[in-house]
């Protein structure tokens, strides 16, 4: 039944403006935001973070997650941080983040004690799967994928939230809640100058808030609703949360920061109207690695080693092939598994086909050994985003037995859907804000963590990134003297908040959202040439000129919406400009040219970035290797960090 | 501004969520936690919520974990994203 119209509930606060000091600001207090705060509160500095929902259970995984990846440091890893990131920066061509990911089989574990020593869940402590091949009884800890090498660790996600809010709030870290940042403040109010606050909106009084601040870390992660847009319901448009719209890229894309590998976009796996739930559905992928599979006969799906041969037992599925040291998750990315990583795999269904199996395909638990079915049903189901209510309680009422039934299949591997070619998301290892050791972008004082961050995936390195951000962050705050905002910057900021609700008649977010991701399909879709994202880029124009400016809206949750709306129209005018910049194609970066027949030429082997000059976009490039020596130069910019866990 | 600010509901094509307003004590956990901000707290103390903007809810269920009456509310998945399950084939 549909509500009907009434008085908005909260008390109206339009003209009031909030002014907040402090050394750091975080903006997104998701997994890498609150650890951001933390770090930063560790290194003394006064934080304050600016969050768009409720900290508790805001972000990806706010409801939850079950497995940490690449704790290449953990007690019973048998894989080195170096070896560990090698392998994720070779098994994507090199288009990945080196800095980033080393950081992460860094410092994962020790953000993950983080968590234990404000109660979050990371143990085996009730000794409920005593005796399992998955347990290190000694320490009891639960791995996932490659049991012999000990570096990806199922956890109990559920409690994570809380306990990062809890460790940062102990800290003295000021959460601000329900409250949108807007857009980023620079000195003297110049493009391109030194960040020094933000502005954002109450999303249920309406009111201003102006922050200033001596380093600012963006934490909203990726970008959402570019492509895809579900009218009715766009809730479930994308994987990631609805409120997770990839501000941080727009806002810091309006004061030039540089941005690369955003022309990467893959054809969609997940969201709401071609898919069904994640995890909700028979697979045998990421929470329900390596679920047996069967056909509508109930005839077993084999599965594969690397070299094509058959596993004969369950166990096998969780252990390197012959002669290969280890497996990543999956093969690094699913879509193009490289071989030396690659880890077991069940036939694809076109072979299934070809064998004479029958569809439809169903993910079998109750032919699982017991301990594997219930860590699957129990610990992972029990505890990912997204899954404990809807998949694991909703299931549950409604009958299901893991030990009994078997979950239909409705797509091949973890996608359970069909999407279209042109229907593409940032998925996996998008691209994002360009950073350089300190995780600082190109503009002084704003840095990056987690999957704002370009080639950024998982809650391990979101926290891992986030800690690090936020102690160089405060590093950089202690270094510089106070700030002063530009008074007319603040004004300029101020008065576009409130445009909306002085257009009577106009244009819905929905709408517009529903046109922008129209637009995309058509001149951003599997197939890009320089004409078609050109056309694209005045379509989008056009469509700010004459549509944004007319977005109406009557109260603050409308105006959270609307500018959303605002920002993913910016997103995708920097997608096409990424685009546009790469003249070739990428199979690494599922990047397909008309106009241009070549694939990956050793010319265009290498980063390009893009950036909004202030008087026309900048394209630039980095080599692939710009990090350089990995373990030498993280020593040479965390002598610190490092000193003092020695002491500990 | 002198006109009233009002709340005005989008169309909505599912029902995500299902509040049993004699269960529910108003105690406002499920609009604190929701991410998309889709609930509005009832007018009077003690009242149930309404699912306002329910075309933007995000299926996580976290209204439902945190609320302290069980069945007081329900996550409703959408009739086309039922999964369907049967009983297995012997080994
Ligand atoms: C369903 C699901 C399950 C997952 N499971 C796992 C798993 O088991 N293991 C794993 O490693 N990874 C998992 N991931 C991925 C992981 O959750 C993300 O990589 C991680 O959360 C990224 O952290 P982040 O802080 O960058 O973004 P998020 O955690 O998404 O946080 C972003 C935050 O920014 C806030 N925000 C956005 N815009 C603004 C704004 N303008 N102003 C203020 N605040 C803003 C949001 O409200 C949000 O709190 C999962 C993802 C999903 C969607």
């Amino acid at each position: 039944m549909m509500p009907q119209p009434r008085p908005w509930p909260y008390a109206i606060e339009f003209d009031q403006v909030e002014r907040i000091d402090c050394d750091v600001l975080v903006v997104g207090g998701g997994a890498a935001g609150c650890m951001a705060a933390s770090g930063a509160a560790e290194s003394g500095a006064r934080v304050v973070v600016l969050e768009k929902a409720a900290t508790v259970a805001s972000g990806a995984s706010g409801s939850g997650s079950d497995h940490w990846e690449s704790a290449a440091t953990n007690p019973c890893s048998k894989i080195t941080p170096e070896e560990l990131t090698d392998a994720m920066i070779r098994a994507h061509d090199g288009f990945n983040n080196g800095i980033s990911h080393y950081i992460e089989t860094r410092e994962g574990w020790d953000r993950l004690l983080d968590i234990e020593a404000a109660r979050g869940k990371i143990r085996d402590t009730d000794d409920d799967f005593a005796g399992a091949p998955f347990r290190d009884e000694k320490t009891k800890l639960l791995f996932a994928y490659d049991y012999d090498n000990r570096f990806n660790i199922r956890v109990w996600g559920q409690t994570f939230k809380h306990a990062q809010l809890r460790s940062a709030k102990r800290k003295g870290v000021k959460f601000v809640e329900r409250t949108m940042a807007t857009a980023l403040l620079t000195e003297g109010g110049r493009h391109g100058a030194r960040v020094i606050g933000a502005m954002a909106i109450n999303g249920r009084t309406g009111k201003c808030v102006v922050i200033r601040a001596k380093a600012t870390v963006l934490c909203t992660s990726r970008p959402t609703r570019i492509w895809l847009f579900i009218p009715g319901a766009p809730g479930i448009s994308e994987f990631r949360p609805p409120q997770c719209t990839g501000d941080a890229h727009a806002m810091s894309w309006r004061i030039g920061a540089e941005f690369t590998m955003l022309e990467k976009a893959i054809k969609a796996e997940w969201s709401g109207n071609r898919s069904f739930p994640p995890y909700g559905a028979g697979n045998n992928h990421n929470s329900w690695y390596a679920c047996t599979m069967v056909d509508a006969e109930g005839r077993e799906v084999p599965w594969l080693d690397r070299d094509g041969s058959e596993l004969a037992t369950v166990d096998e599925r969780y252990r390197p092939a012959p002669g290969q040291k280890f497996f990543l998750k999956g093969g690094g990315e699913p879509d193009i598994p490289v071989y030396e990583f690659q880890g077991p795999e069940t036939l694809s269904v076109d072979d299934l086909m070809a064998r004479g199996y029958k569809l439809p395909l169903y993910a079998d638990l109750s032919k699982m050994p017991e301990a594997e079915r219930r860590v699957i049903w129990g610990v992972m189901i029990g505890n990912e985003g997204k899954t404990k209510i809807p998949i694991m309680k909703n299931y549950t009422d409604r009958g299901f037995d893991p030990s009994k039934h078997r979950l239909q299949s409705y797509g091949d591997g973890w996608k359970s859907g069909a999407f279209l070619p042109q229907e593409r998301q940032f998925f996996g290892l998008p691209g994002g804000l360009m950073n350089d050791w300190t995780l600082m972008t190109n503009v002084e004082g704003l840095f990056a963590a987690g999957d704002a961050l370009f080639a950024s995936n998982c809650y391990g390195h979101a926290c891992a990134t986030g800690h690090y951000a936020g102690r160089h962050a405060a590093a950089y705050a202690s270094r510089v003297g106070d700030v002063t905002l530009h008074e007319p910057q603040v004004e300029a900021e101020r008065s576009k908040l409130y445009a909306p609700l002085r257009q009577a008649k106009g244009v819905s977010w929905h709408e517009l959202n529903f046109a922008i991701t129209r637009l995309m399909q058509h001149h951003c879709g599997a197939f890009k040439t320089d004409q078609l994202l050109m056309r694209g880029l005045d379509a989008l124009a056009a469509m700010e000129r004459d549509d944004a400016s007319r977005l109406t809206g009557q109260n603050p949750h409308d105006l959270i919406r609307i500018h959303e709306t605002r920002n993913i129209l910016t997103t995708a005018q920097i997608v096409l400009h990424s685009c546009l910049a790469r003249k070739a194609g990428s199979k690494a970066l599922h990047f397909t040219r008309l106009d241009s027949p070549d694939i990956d030429p050793p010319e265009w082997n290498k980063f390009v970035t893009v950036r909004d000059s202030g008087s026309g976009v900048a394209v630039g490039e980095k080599p692939l290797d710009y990090y350089g020596n990995l373990p030498d130069n993280y020593e040479r910019h965390n002598r610190d960090y490092i000193d003092r866990r020695s002491k500990t | 501004m002198s006109e009233p600010v009002m709340a005005v509901p989008d169309p909505m094509v599912f029902t995500p969520i299902i509040i049993d307003d004699d269960l529910c004590i108003g105690c406002n956990l499920c609009v604190l936690v929701c991410q998309a901000d889709l609930f509005l707290p009832h007018p009077e103390k003690g009242g149930a919520p309404t699912v306002f903007y329910g075309g933007e809810c995000w299926y996580e269920g976290s209204c439902v974990d945190h609320c302290p009456v069980p069945g007081a509310i329900t996550l409703n998945t959408q009739l086309f994203n039922r999964v369907h399950w049967e009983e297995s084939t012997p080994s």
